[in-house]
C-alpha cells in the first residue's frame, strides 16, 4: 500500500502541473515533507488551531457586528488586527528567510509565490460579498459554530458546496 | 485573579493582531505549512465528495494537518466560550445600533446576532441570504480567489506576494459594496 502511493506521487505532481496552476493558487502539496510521522504527530497542529481558535473569539473578529463595522468605516479595530497580525506575519517571515530558520524537523521551509489570475479579483469580489453577509470568512466559520451558533453548520455545508460547484466550474470560469 | 477579568474582557487590536500573526511562523516551523484555512473546505470535497472531478483528485491524505488545524479552531472557540467568557453583551458603535434597529435586530448578547441567526431563520427569505448564499460565496468565492482572509490578506502579504494584495482589496471592495449597498435590502426582507 505504501509503497504503491509512493510510485503515484510523480505521477500527481505532474498532473497538477498541466492542469491550471493548482498549485500555485493555493497551498495543495506544496509543502510537501519528505518525513513521515505517524498521525499523532498531527496533533500539534490541533494544538496550533486551538490557540487560533481562542484568539479569533477573544479579539471578537468572527463577530457579524465587527464585520458590519469594519465595512462602514465605524471601527478602527478589525483593521487593527489584520494590520497587526500582517506587520507580525512579514517580519516573522523577513527572520525565517534572513536566518535560514529550519522546521522542528531541521527541514528548510519553503516559502511559495502565488502566481496572479483574475481569478483573485472574480473571487475577491465574490468573497468579499460572502463575508459582509456571514459575517465570517472560513477560519469564523469553524469558530462560530464552537460558540454555540450551531446554525452555522448550515452556513459551512454550503460553504463546502460553493467549493464543490466551483471545482465543477473551473474549467468554464475566467482566470 | 485580576489576570483572569482580564483575559475574560474582549482582547484589544494591539494583543490579538500580533498573536494572530504569530499563527505564520507557528505553522512554518512547526512543519512547513502555509497559514491557510479554506483550502480545507477543499479538502472536505476532495475527501467526501470528488465527483471525478479533476480538481479535487490528489492526494488530501498529505494535507491532513489543515482538517486537525480546523478542528482545533472549533475546539478553541469552544474553551474561549465557556471559560474565557466576561458574560457582557457585545459592544457596537452606537451608529450601527441604531441602524440596525430599523430592521428589528437588537439583541446583542451573543458575538453572532440572534435575531438573524437562528435555526428558525432559515426558513426565511432574509435568513436563507445571510446564512446560506452567503456561505455559498465565501466557499466559491474564496477557492476561486485562491484563499481567503487567512491564506490572502496574513500568509500571502506576509510573504509580499502582491496577487494576495489584489486580493485582499478585491475582499474589501466586494464587502463594502455589499454591507453599505446591498445588505440594507436583504435585512429589509
Amino acid at each position: 500500500m505504501e509503497t504503491k502511493e509512493e510510485m503515484t506521487q510523480p505521477v500527481i505532481v505532474k498532473e497538477a502541473n498541466t492542469d491550471f496552476e493548482v498549485r500555485s493558487l493555493d497551498t495543495i502539496c506544496i509543502n510537501e515533507s519528505r518525513i513521515e510521522h505517524s498521525w499523532w504527530h498531527l496533533l500539534k497542529y490541533l494544538v496550533a488551531g486551538l490557540l487560533f481558535g481562542i484568539l479569533l473569539v477573544k479579539a471578537e473578529v468572527i463577530s457579524w457586528f465587527r464585520i458590519q463595522e469594519m465595512f462602514r468605516l465605524q471601527s478602527f479595530h478589525m483593521y487593527g488586527v489584520i494590520g497587526a497580525a500582517v506587520v507580525t506575519g512579514m517580519i516573522s517571515v523577513w527572520l525565517i528567510k534572513k536566518f535560514k530558520v529550519k522546521t522542528i524537523y531541521g527541514e528548510p521551509i519553503d516559502l511559495h509565490p502565488k502566481q496572479f489570475n483574475r481569478g483573485q479579483i472574480y473571487g475577491g469580489l465574490l468573497f468579499g460579498a460572502g463575508w459582509a453577509l456571514t459575517g465570517a470568512c472560513p477560519g469564523p466559520l469553524y469558530a462560530l459554530i464552537g460558540t454555540g451558533a450551531t446554525v452555522i453548520i448550515v452556513t459551512l455545508i454550503s460553504a463546502i458546496a460553493g467549493t464543490w460547484v466551483y471545482g465543477r466550474l473551473r474549467e468554464k470560469l475566467p482566470h | 485573579m485580576q489576570f483572569l477579568e482580564w483575559i475574560k474582557q474582549p482582547w484589544p487590536w494591539y494583543v490579538a493582531g500580533p498573536l494572530i500573526g504569530l499563527v505564520v511562523p507557528l505553522l512554518l516551523i512547526m512543519g512547513n505549512k502555509s497559514f491557510g484555512v479554506s483550502s480545507s473546505l477543499r479538502h472536505i470535497c476532495a475527501a467526501c465528495i470528488p465527483a471525478d472531478i479533476p480538481f479535487f483528485k490528489y492526494n488530501w491524505r498529505k494535507e491532513t494537518w489543515n482538517l486537525f488545524f480546523v478542528t482545533g479552531i472549533l475546539l478553541g472557540a469552544i474553551i474561549a466560550t465557556q471559560f474565557l467568557n466576561s458574560g457582557k453583551p457585545i459592544a457596537v458603535n452606537p451608529k450601527l445600533v441604531s441602524e440596525l434597529a430599523q430592521y428589528k435586530i437588537h439583541n446583542y448578547s451573543s458575538i453572532v446576532p440572534v435575531d438573524l441567526f437562528n435555526w428558525p431563520a432559515l426558513l426565511t427569505a432574509r435568513g436563507f441570504i445571510l446564512l446560506v448564499v452567503g456561505g455559498f460565496l465565501v466557499g466559491f468565492g474564496t477557492r476561486y480567489a485562491g484563499g481567503c482572509t487567512s491564506g490572502h490578506a496574513i500568509m500571502g502579504l506576509s510573504n509580499l506576494q502582491w496577487p494576495s494584495l489584489v486580493a485582499t482589496c478585491c475582499f474589501m471592495i466586494g464587502g463594502f459594496i455589499t454591507a453599505n449597498l446591498i445588505l440594507p435590502a436583504i435585512l429589509s426582507l
